[in-house]
């Protein structure tokens, strides 16, 4: 089997003595709260956003065991509506968003440009702080009371409940946005400056470049997010008619702001998964990734249009037919620099020496997700489908196909990938691969069944339903709970290589990058010596080396 | 048998037999994509995987053919899908010129429907087959959505703004009509129907349930709220005269041209000073919080049908605007 054959050769290279890494550089608590280090930081953000991960989970747990049967199972309506507020405001603003750039990228982007760290250790820093407390101040004003209003926030309904905790899970929305916001600001820097001799723009791995171009949007849309949610909040606290048509407002406004900021936020949750891949695939097809120019600017196509198609969240909100025509077409062109990229993954796997560890398996899963996923899109693309689908079930499978089906599996695929890196240790082959097919199973079981009910009418966000949806939504929360068993295995066969996994080596998948140059874990400074980059980022060896093992 | 499981909600509309025809093209062209994809993927992985390829492969080339091939070629479905629903959509939201307006209220979280006929109802909606009926919508409080899935058709009610749909049922039944909006703690009660009926049997419930015309109920509004104090055919009358008033265009005070529809209607009544008539001065107070949503469609009903020569004649020895007094049904005969 390959992946005995991975782990062999490692075993036999086992260091006779403790190597100097970032995690035994210095010990204390303290040495990790004020580390300016970017490997220290990504394991602090990995904590907590795994914390955040399974608290959202939960919430959706809740909401799913509800709706077996029609008349709702065990929560009231306002439970109800504040579990699924909660699932979609923890997921979006505290996982969703920051996990891949915060953790996977604060990890791996100084690497694979050979620099010794970010170009601002210290904004690294503040953007977790920043991170920290407005997660923390967010799960306050959940817990304390609840808010009810949905991830999405509309108003009137937003500025007009009684109590305050909308507008207090609002300001930890904006500080979670501004951490990333830092972070972009930071990566952008980064990728221009600290790159290693010899690593033009065009040999930059393509998780850099999908970096680089989630950045900007995170410099472009998070300051009108926070306008947005400050102007609810100036409307709450002092009556000022914004968005409210009884104090002179448009209730429309918001709409268009929020979404300015919330479409290409789907861009920055599924860019970065994007890049994951583009690294696995080649790296265990043993082939160049196929079309290396195109994935990049399709990266940045994507990041470009994706400011330019808000108001398809609008099509049956009272929007001109003028506007609706603009933005239909708009997000059809959005839809093209995805496909290029499905294509060349596809590409990609043709002629290689293809094996299946975890990582690759999470990987493939997410192209054939992400294509199913995208192709929905193009529904809801289409006004004439739109009219009809809008705010039904099939818009919740959709986004999930996206979010869940693309961006979480490709985290887990980015995390297996680099877990022996950030961790020097190598988990269990049979338990990961395991993990990755039950969460594909889970998923399609749980998602496929909501495009059903969505077609057939059932709207999103009912505490009760009518009979008829019923075997659907039943089908649904057992594909969950499937879903739910395949996130708990990695809980417990990650951790657990900590200690007993065997040690994972410089280059346990003998990968091209530069990061697979550094021992693993990384020394503090990442490199002895800083590398001179003479090739692209995928030249695996072909022909009879390519299949050697 | 298997169809019915995945695919029981009839198609009961015009509109709903479009978006059907659209989805099955969506799904064909983007099946046999993604099946291409699947297929793809499937094949590459079983015919590529390690150990599989002893032989020497040539290296990598660059097909920049095929790199533009399937950058444009998708351009050609997506042009067709994109014209397509486009056309679906802006049918589904232009209504036929004979279509019945019927005034639909949301609040939370109840649907108030008013015929114009008269007939008021909640939660439910009657209408006729084969005849086509236009909504006008508008909520009390926040934003809800009207939704029928068996007509295939979804509008949002919005505060302070009418927006409009249109329908033709075509199969007789009940339908369900949803909320699909998220609008606060009983969102999923907010739920109705909509009784699809034959033309005959709908002109008898249209009489049966009858208590007079829209317009007649707007006429007593009219009286209630003093309009006819000043909108009256008086030579020396302070506000213009609303008779053949609705759908012309309104020259305004500020230089602007306004169509004179159920929107400006509303606004008008509301805030009267955002929309001076040319040759009138701003002597109207706001009725801001003083008439219901469902006062001003039923007034706005009673301007629609104002002819020349259909203003009442003005009462004089009514007391002056200050209390709102009671209407008896012999002062509407009287005026009549
Ligand atoms: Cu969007
Ligand atoms: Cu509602």
């Amino acid at each position: 089997m390959p992946s005995e054959v991975l782990v062999k050769p490692i075993l036999r290279r086992r260091p006779p003595q403790v190597e100097h890494n970032y995690l035994n550089a210095s010990r204390g608590m303290a040495s990790w709260l004020l580390t300016k280090d970017h490997k220290r930081i990504a394991i602090l953000y990995l904590i907590p956003i795994t914390a955040m991960f399974f608290i959202g989970a939960l919430y959706m747990a809740l909401v799913r065991i509800h709706l077996m049967t029609p008349t709702g199972l065990l929560l009231s309506p306002d439970a109800y509506n504040k579990s699924f507020t909660a699932h979609g405001v923890i997921m979006v603003f505290f996982f969703l968003v920051p996990v891949v750039p915060a953790v996977l990228g604060n990890f791996c982007l100084p690497l694979m440009i050979g620099a010794k760290d970010l170009a601002f250790p210290r904004l690294n820093l503040l953007s977790w702080y920043l991170y920290m407390f407005g997660a923390i101040w967010a799960m306050t004003a959940i817990l304390a009371g609840g808010v009810d209003t949905g991830w999405t926030f509309y108003t009137p309904y937003s500025s007009q409940s009684s109590h305050y905790n909308v507008a207090l899970t609002m300001v930890g929305v904006v500080i979670a946005g501004f951490s990333s916001l830092a972070t972009g600001l930071n990566f952008i820097a980064t990728i221009h400056w600290l790159r290693a001799p010899g690593m033009s723009w065009f040999r930059l791995p393509m998780f850099v470049w999908t970096l680089y171009a989630t950045s900007f949007i995170f410099l472009l849309a998070v300051p009108v997010l926070a306008i947005a949610l400050i102007l609810v909040i100036v409307e709450r606290v002092f009556g000022i008619g914004i968005y409210d048509p009884a104090l002179g407002g448009d209730p429309l406004l918001f709409q268009h702001l929020f979404w300015f900021y919330s479409h290409p936020a789907v861009y920055i949750m599924i860019l970065p998964g994007m890049g994951i891949v583009s690294e696995v695939i080649p790296c265990f097809a043993r082939r160049e990734l196929f079309g290396y120019k195109f994935v990049a600017f399709a990266s940045f196509g994507i990041a470009w249009l994706s400011f330019f198609v808000w108001a398809h969240h609008m099509f049956v909100a009272g929007i001109s037919a003028y506007s609706a025509l603009v933005f239909s077409a708009l997000s059809f062109m959005v839809a093209i620099p995805s496909a290029i990229k499905v294509f060349n993954w596809t590409a990609t796997l043709y002629k290689g020496s293809i094996t299946f560890e975890a990582p690759m398996l999470f990987c493939l899963g997410f192209v054939a997700l992400f294509t199913f996923g995208g192709m929905t899109g193009l529904f809801l693309a289409t006004l004439g489908v739109d009219m009809h689908v809008h705010d039904t079930y099939f818009v919740v499978a959709h986004f999930h196909f996206i979010m869940v089906g693309g961006m979480v599996i490709a985290y887990m695929g980015g995390l297996h990938y680099w877990w022996p890196k950030m961790t020097g240790r190598m988990y269990s082959q049979w338990w990961s691969k395991l993990a990755a097919l039950i969460i594909f199973i889970g998923f399609f079981l749980t998602f496929l069944p909501q495009f059903v009910l969505g077609y057939n009418g059932m709207p999103r966000r009912y505490h009760h339903y009518a009979p008829e949806f019923q075997a659907w939504n039943v089908l649904s929360t057992a594909g969950s709970s499937i879903l739910g068993v395949g996130y708990l295995l990695p809980l417990f066969y990650l951790p657990y290589s900590l200690r007993h996994g065997p040690r994972a080596g410089s280059n346990p998948w003998r990968a091209t990058g530069l990061e697979w140059q550094t021992p693993s874990p990384p020394p503090r400074d990442n490199f002895e010596v800083t590398p001179i980059v003479v090739r692209g980022p995928y030249q695996y060896p072909q022909g009879k080396a390519q299949h050697e093992p | 048998m298997l169809a019915e499981l995945i695919f029981w909600t009839p198609g009961a509309s015009t509109t709903a037999q479009q978006v059907d025809w659209l989805l099955l093209f969506l799904v064909l062209v983007c099946g046999s994509v993604g099946l291409l994809v699947a297929v793809l993927l499937f094949y590459f992985c079983i015919r590529y995987r390690r150990g599989r390829v002893p032989k020497e492969l040539p290296p990598t080339k660059k097909p920049l053919l095929l790199e533009w091939g399937w950058t444009l070629a998708p351009l050609g479905p997506f042009a067709v899908m994109y014209v397509w629903g486009a056309h679906v959509y802006l049918t589904a939201y232009t209504p036929p010129p004979d279509a019945t307006p019927t005034y639909v209220v949301a609040k939370q979280w109840m649907w108030k429907f008013q015929h114009p006929e008269g007939q008021r109802e909640i939660n439910t909606l009657h209408v006729p087959v084969g005849q086509p009926v236009k909504l006008l919508i508008i909520s009390e409080d926040v934003i809800h959505s009207f939704f029928v899935p068996a007509f295939r058709i979804h509008m949002d009610a919005l505060p302070g703004r009418y927006t409009s749909v249109w329908f033709q049922a075509t199969q007789e039944g009940t339908y369900h009509l949803f909320c699909s909006q998220y609008c606060g703690t009983d969102h999923a009660g907010m739920t109705g129907q909509v009784i699809a009926m034959k033309p005959a049997d709908y002109q008898k419930w249209l009489n049966f349930e009858s208590d007079g015309s829209l317009a007649l109920r707007g006429r007593q509004v009219f009286l209630k709220y003093r309009c006819l104090s000043c909108h009256s055919t008086n030579a020396h009358a302070r506000a213009p005269v609303l008779e053949g008033l609705f759908g012309k265009s309104v020259p305004l005070k500020d230089g602007r041209v306004v169509k004179a529809d159920d929107g400006y209607i509303r606004r008008s009544i509301l805030k009267p000073s955002d929309q001076i008539v040319a040759g009138f001065d701003d002597v109207m107070p706001p009725f801001e919080g003083q008439i219901t949503e469902e006062e001003i469609i039923a007034a706005s009903a009673y301007i629609q049908s104002l002819e020349p020569g259909g203003t009442p004649s003005r009462v004089e020895d009514y007391p002056p605007p200050t209390k709102t007094p009671a209407i008896k049904s012999e002062d509407i005969d009287h005026a009549k």
